[in-house]
């Protein structure tokens, strides 16, 4: 079981180039951490592979356990298992957290069958109280009025009720301050199994300190361009990406 | 239907009135009806008809009518909300069922009983005042003509916790209903009444001309919901009118999901200080439904709050026209007044056309107006199918999420319910 990424290309609509040959394997069970300065392409992969209808894919293939991704629509590519905690999660007026949560469930189970609400509910609080979350935010419509570290906890207490076999998390440390980044570390790590895979994108070494990774890879000009141990988060948070300039070719 | 044959045109003069009914009201509705032959037909070019398609107004195929029959079926469907206070259900304009568990002293009767056992009452507050929104016609014909409706009277200080609730079936085709809602709240009393407009098949075509007078005494709390949900070869014009006294509040809604065409007019005078007025609509039109909704929020007093929200989610070849105006008289100081329409273009073949306005002339006065028309976002769209569920579900989890912003205003639960029920049963019907 992996999710792998090869050779892949992708532009905007306008055709400017950010992904230019992405090579990376996650197998079940490992954390990968992705790295890198801003502008890299590190979001936007992970908007590639959940199916961002911004980007256009030139060349390369994403597959999940032998399904190729990019043949599937963006609610497909969920349900076959991949999940994107947002950077910049959208806000949905009036479609409180549960029914949103619920309805993502619902859409997972074949046509006719039905969300049992009594062990529904049971789940999600259980998921809430693991989060710290306050039960208010099941009837609150999803993200809206959230403060950032609300709208990322949101995303982890997705994450956990939808139980993807992939998580790819976008910068979910940005704009946390450490109590919630500890408890959001909580959240991924009670997911973490041996047929589990994640691949976490950051600026900082902070959250490895909470989510050990297995690899930790550096991504510049839309190219993964140095891969390591965890020991190479720590390199970079003290010697910072100023190596890259000698890997480029100009 | 065999039953509804025999009854006169809509647009031929009306036989006299009940020989029961109070002389003051044959001579209201002789009046009307030569002010209905006085007012000329809306045209094209009127302010309050810019938009509108003049040509559904042709009724002269229309009859007036009543009902004999069984009416079990209906009085079955008509279930609203558990423990209704009252609960009266018509068939063309008929009385059919009634039951009631309101306190004594509350006055809840079909208008046509009203009218006899509380004649001088019913005067004190039947028409008041002319219809200025460009139904007045409609409203005269409307008074000509009307048979029957609701006459609630809550005497000062009485507070009713469960909802009053009526039920409209239109039944057979080329009928017509004229149902007069009078709702007075005296001082410091408080009720609400949810009102439900249905047709008894889907294939008839029937009108609708109601007229409901709604008055909030001081520290009253008038909270009036009507439902739409006729089908869609009906059409509807409703005249809607609040009147708000000193620190009274009163909410006016209405959803529609139903008719071919529907006409709406509410407006709301605001008479007395800190007097609040709450004007909601949510609108589902879809094919080729036309809901045309013009809107006055009436600043008499010093003091006083309005507030307006209209949402419409326009599917298909819908068109909606919203036309509301803040008037702020002279001396309506302090003023607290907003208006806010917005329309969810959920294909790119609706047409939702927003006109505001303000007219203010007094000072110190907050008022502001706003119309908004949109496609849902990608982003929206993008996160929602990001969780595994596909376009059309998440498309219709959005619009429903924009109408609910407006009913949760309803701050009454089983009020809430009642309304979710019809716009779910709307979007089901997308599916």
């Amino acid at each position: 079981m992996s999710l792998i990424i090869e050779n892949l290309h992708a532009t905007l609509e306008d055709g400017t180039p950010i992904l230019n040959g992405v090579n990376l394997e996650i197998p079940a069970g490992e954390v990968h951490a992705i790295m890198g300065p801003n502008g890299s392409g590190k979001s936007t992969l992970s908007k590639v592979i959940s199916g961002h209808e911004s980007y256009v894919v030139t060349a390369g293939s994403v597959t999940l356990d032998g399904v190729d991704l990019l043949e599937l629509d963006i609610d497909q590519r969920s349900r076959a298992g991949v999940f994107l905690a947002f950077q910049y999660p959208a806000e949905v007026p009036g479609v409180s957290n549960a029914n949103f949560i619920r309805a993502a469930l619902q859409a997972r189970l074949p046509k006719g069958q039905d969300i049992d609400a009594v062990a529904y509910y049971k789940n999600l609080y259980a998921k809430m109280d693991l989060l710290e979350m306050d039960r208010k935010f099941t009837a609150r419509s999803v993200n809206e009025g959230f403060s950032g570290g609300e709208k990322k906890r949101n995303e982890i207490l997705q994450m956990l009720m939808l139980e993807p076999k992939y998580g790819i998390l976008d910068e979910t440390d940005s704009g946390l301050d450490i109590d919630a980044l500890k408890i959001v570390a909580k959240g991924v790590n009670a997911m973490r199994s041996p047929d589990r895979g994640f691949l976490l994108i950051t600026h900082y070494q902070r959250l490895l300190d909470y989510i050990a990774p297995d690899y930790v890879h550096v991504m510049s000009a839309g190219q993964i361009v140095r891969s390591g141990g965890p020991e190479l988060a720590l390199e970079l948070e003290k010697n910072g990406y100023d190596f890259l300039k000698e890997l480029s070719p100009a | 239907m065999p039953t509804s044959l025999s009854y006169p045109a809509l647009l031929d003069q009306p036989t006299s009135s009940s020989a029961l009914h109070p002389q003051w009201f044959a001579t209201a509705q002789a009046e009307a009806w030569q002010q209905f032959l006085a007012t000329p037909a809306p045209r094209r070019n009127d302010e309050t008809w810019r938009f509108s398609t003049i040509s559904q107004l042709d009724f002269a195929d229309f009859q007036r009518a009543g009902f004999h029959g069984d009416a079990s079926a209906w009085i079955a469907q008509s279930t609203g909300v558990a423990d209704a206070a009252a609960t009266l259900v018509f068939v063309n304009d008929t009385l059919v069922h009634q039951s009631s568990q309101l306190p004594e002293g509350v006055i809840c009767l079909p208008l046509a009983d009203a009218l006899i056992t509380h004649p001088e009452l019913v005067k004190e507050y039947f028409m008041r005042h002319a219809t200025k929104l460009g139904s007045a016609k409609w409203a005269a014909l409307h008074a000509a003509h009307l048979t029957n409706g609701v006459f609630l009277h809550v005497p000062a200080g009485v507070v009713l916790e469960n909802p009053v609730q009526i039920f409209h079936w239109a039944h057979g085709d080329r009928t017509t209903m004229l149902p007069h809602t009078l709702i007075v709240a005296e001082k410091g009393s408080s009720v609400r009444v949810i009102e439900t407009f249905q047709s008894t098949d889907d294939s008839s075509a029937s009108l609708t001309i109601a007229v409901n007078d709604l008055v909030a005494q001081p520290e009253a709390q008038l909270d009036y919901v009507v439902v739409q949900a006729l089908n869609e070869q009906s059409k509807v014009i409703t005249i809607n009118a609040s009147e708000v006294e000193k620190q009274a509040k009163s909410t006016s809604f209405l959803l529609s999901t139903g008719a071919a065409w529907a006409r709406s007019e509410s407006i709301s005078r605001l008479k007395g200080e800190e007097a609040s007025s709450f004007m909601l609509a949510v609108s589902v039109p879809t094919g080729d439904q036309e809901y045309d909704q013009r809107t006055f929020q009436h600043h008499i007093s010093a003091g006083a709050h309005s507030d307006l929200l209209y949402k419409n989610s326009l599917y298909g070849e819908a068109r909606t026209i919203f036309s509301g105006l803040i008037f702020v008289d002279e001396g309506a100081h302090r003023t607290d007044a907003y208006q806010t329409c917005r329309n969810l273009l959920m294909t790119d073949t609706c047409e939702a056309n927003s006109m505001p306005g303000l007219e203010i002339n007094a000072d110190d006065v907050k008022c502001s107006h706003g119309s908004t028309s949109a496609q849902i976002s990608d982003e929206e769209i993008y996160y929602l199918r990001a969780r595994g569920i596909d376009a059309p579900t998440a498309r219709q989890l959005i619009a429903r999420g924009f109408s609910i912003e407006v009913i949760e205003r309803l701050g009454h639960e089983a009020t809430e319910a009642y309304v979710l029920r019809f716009l779910d049963q709307k979007f089901a019907s997308l599916r």
